[in-house]
């Protein structure tokens, strides 16, 4: 943790570029208005004395779990006195909009950066960030090194994926698994990516084969989940994360292996998409499919029994206690620690099905609904 | 259909130049020159017979409907873009306006509870207007087009974020603006009506370069602007036209992509813009304007798919894919200039 005088050079510093750079942004007021050290919310236009500057930089805004950050983290920041200022990358990936961001926030002077991070190429903006004075906590994923934030506030994604791993071996009953893997991306390594898929593979018994690369795993043998049984992959196919990607690549993978009765997809319009394509098929009454995220709309999906179990996360929470923590901590509180046993804040993520099986603790879409995000 | 793949992209006097060439390289030239569709239908058949050799599945009548149905929106995107880009134009806004307007007929319908039909008017009538923006801004103001759809992709991706909110939309079967998703089988053939629809926007778009005035004077102001102008061509009106033929193309699209979605999604179609230009270079049609066929551009994006699904059913990683249709798209253009060499 930085000093508070070390803060305030740093931030000087900082401050005489931005100035340079636009004493027309501060719209009238003094520079040293601008500049002050409380470095409370920047600009003329919010000027409140006791409120706490945050950032919350997001991936897209094309995504309703991003979406549902920015909801209640808004809403968070009017209970905490806090002057929210929201920022998104246009794409997935989009490293450059989020950098030009984590500046613009370091000018501002604010307290603190929430993020989610589309990459490797923030680290350095967010280490001059943090060399600034501000505390950065990153959200959903954790940025690698993990340091390069001072905490992070997460799911498991790898749990998540575990969960529903569990389930569908357990649901198997000893047939024979065909499994169709519909993952993220093929272009780039996200955490997420490979989180979420590896742990389905491992809660279904199955080795992943390598710790950072998806498709690694023996492409059949035994899995030892449930009542164990054999198993085949018969695909690995990028879907983008929507639903014409993860028709497309479901389509793709029913051609090479119609006898797929296993589903693993990335997230919930992942999954839809899959489901669509086994509708088209008139397969979808044999085919399970398992998705990740916990939407309202992806609880309904488990409920009319388009998704087999549905692994639920808490996007507006992890948004929500980051707002709160860098308001508490400007105010002279203390710093947020991590979850006993991991490297990051657990924010939770739980099973949701409708149909229990033994042995594994499952709520019901309808018990579910009380905390999902999104429509 | 094939019809098209007989037309001629160039006028006739040129034929004269190219008459009885004496070798064989010249001769293959001489035919490719005047069939842009050619050489990509032979890419397409070539691709085609390797993939049935490697894995039998691949000609299943199922596995080749299939590919039917994942081509329908880019290929009718694709007829959007070739008849822009036939006037040396190009369009990168063309994916974000079919975002729009499919998540614009989902919602009028689910959220504003309007019947089908008006909500697929809206829907066309928002593409073309969007597409009229553009036309506006190329030839009112004269702004290139490649700067007027960078911008206005901004724009319309912004309008649609703004709009949905990032939420997707889901649509009950049974509404017309699902009608797309319908199976028509023919013989073993289990197409959509989306891809009738597309099949049938070829035709119409297809007809109208070829045997109307309109389509003649897209060719001319394509290939020379100034001796368009000068032989009377109202150009204007041809390039405005152009970018609304290509908002009705997007109408098609958007509609096909709500039944494929089973509703609106703003991250469904994102890769769209670059995906419809690819298809249409492969298709033959020159990035320089006046020179190509709307077939063509079917016939590019079907091997774009063909490689997609043919590698996934071999079991390649996806990665190959990316690097196969990157080389489809240096070799079409090598292939483009090569045509354009020899004849000067």
């Amino acid at each position: 943790m930085n000093t508070s005088t070390s803060q305030a050079s740093s931030r000087r510093s900082r401050r005489t570029r931005a100035a340079a750079i636009g004493i027309t942004v501060c719209l009238g007021a003094t520079l040293a208005a601008c500049g002050s050290s409380n470095g409370s919310a920047s600009s003329s236009a919010s000027g409140g004395s006791g409120k706490v500057g945050v950032s919350l930089i997001l991936k897209t805004l094309s995504n309703p779990y991003f979406v549902s950050m920015e909801k209640d983290a808004k809403t968070q920041a009017g209970k905490d006195n806090v002057s929210l200022t929201v920022a998104a990358g246009n794409s997935d990936g989009d490293t450059q909009t989020q950098i030009t961001a984590i500046d613009n926030a370091i000018s501002r002077g604010d307290k603190g950066i929430l993020i989610t991070t589309n990459g490797d190429a923030v680290n350095a903006a967010l280490n001059r960030a943090k060399q600034a004075g501000l505390f950065v906590i990153a959200l959903d994923t954790a940025p690698n090194p993990p340091s390069t934030a001072d905490i992070t506030y997460a799911t498991d994604n790898e749990q998540a994926g575990k969960l529903i791993g569990q389930y569908a071996a357990a649901a198997l009953n000893g047939k024979p698994a065909v499994i169709a893997m519909l993952d993220l991306f093929n272009n780039q390594v996200v955490s997420v990516d490979i989180n979420r898929d590896h742990g389905f593979l491992e809660g279904m018994g199955i080795d992943p084969g390598s710790k950072t690369e998806n498709g690694k795993e023996a492409k059949s043998g035994k899995y030892t989940g449930g009542k164990g049984g054999t198993y085949t992959i018969a695909c690995h196919q990028p879907t983008q994360g929507a639903i014409d990607g993860g028709r497309t690549a479901m389509e793709n993978c029913l051609s090479a292996n119609p006898n797929i009765n296993v589903v693993y997809a990335i997230n919930e319009p992942a999954g839809e998409g899959a489901y669509n394509a086994l509708k088209a098929a008139g397969k979808e009454k044999n085919v399970a499919v398992y998705a990740i995220d916990g939407s309202c709309s992806g609880l309904k999906n488990v409920t009319s029994g388009e998704f087999a179990a549905d692994a639920v996360q808490y996007p507006g929470k992890m948004a929500a206690l980051g707002v709160s923590s860098i308001a508490k901590l400007a105010r002279g509180g203390s710093k947020p620690s991590v979850t006993n046993g991991k490297s990051f804040y657990d924010t939770g993520t739980a099973l949701v099905a409708a149909k229990s099986l033994d042995g594994l603790t499952v709520q019901s879409p309808s018990q579910a609904a009380s905390a999902c995000w999104g429509s | 259909m094939t019809t098209h793949v007989d037309s001629e992209a160039t006028p006739a006097p040129l034929e004269e130049f190219l008459n009885r060439p004496a070798t064989l390289t010249q001769r293959i030239h001489s035919v490719l020159h005047r069939q842009p569709a050619l050489s990509p239908a032979i890419v397409l058949v070539l691709a085609a017979v390797v993939f049935s050799l490697v894995n039998e599945r691949f000609y299943a009548l199922q596995n080749l409907s299939l590919i039917a149905q994942q081509v329908a929106v880019i290929g009718s995107l694709a007829v959007g873009q070739t008849v822009i880009i036939l006037t040396a134009g190009i369009d990168l806004s063309i994916g974000a306006v079919m975002v729009l307007a499919s998540l614009l007929m989902s919602k009028l319908v689910a959220d504003n509870h309007l019947p089908g039909a008006v909500a697929l008017l809206a829907g066309a009538a928002v593409a073309i207007a969007a597409q009229a923006v553009n036309g506006l801004l190329v030839t009112k103001i004269k702004l290139p087009p490649f700067i007027v759809t960078l911008g206005t992709l901004s724009v319309f991706t912004a309008i649609t974020l703004i709009y949905a909110k990032g939420q997707t939309v889901a649509l009950q079967p049974g509404n017309i603006l699902m009608w797309t998703a319908n199976t028509v089988s023919v013989g073993q053939l289990n197409l959509t009506n989306g891809v009738l629809l597309m099949i049938a926007l070829y035709a119409v778009v297809g007809y109208a370069l070829r045997y109307t005035a309109w389509g003649r004077h897209l060719y001319a102001v394509g290939d020379d602007i100034e001796a368009a102008r000068l032989a009377g061509i109202s150009v204007n009106r041809v390039l405005l036209s152009a970018y609304m033929v290509g908002g009705f193309a997007i109408a098609v699209g958007a509609w096909i992509l709500v039944g494929r979605v089973g509703g609106g999604d703003p991250n469904s179609g994102l890769n769209a813009n670059l995906q419809s230009i690819t298809a249409v270079v492969i298709g033959g049609t020159s990035l320089f304007g006046g020179r190509g066929v709307v077939v063509g551009s079917l016939i590019g994006a079907l091997i774009v798919q063909v490689f997609v699904n043919g590698l996934a059913l071999a079991g390649i990683d996806p990665n190959y894919q990316v690097l196969a249709v990157g080389i489809l798209v240096i070799a079409a253009v090598s292939v483009d200039q090569w045509i354009r060499k020899v004849k000067s």
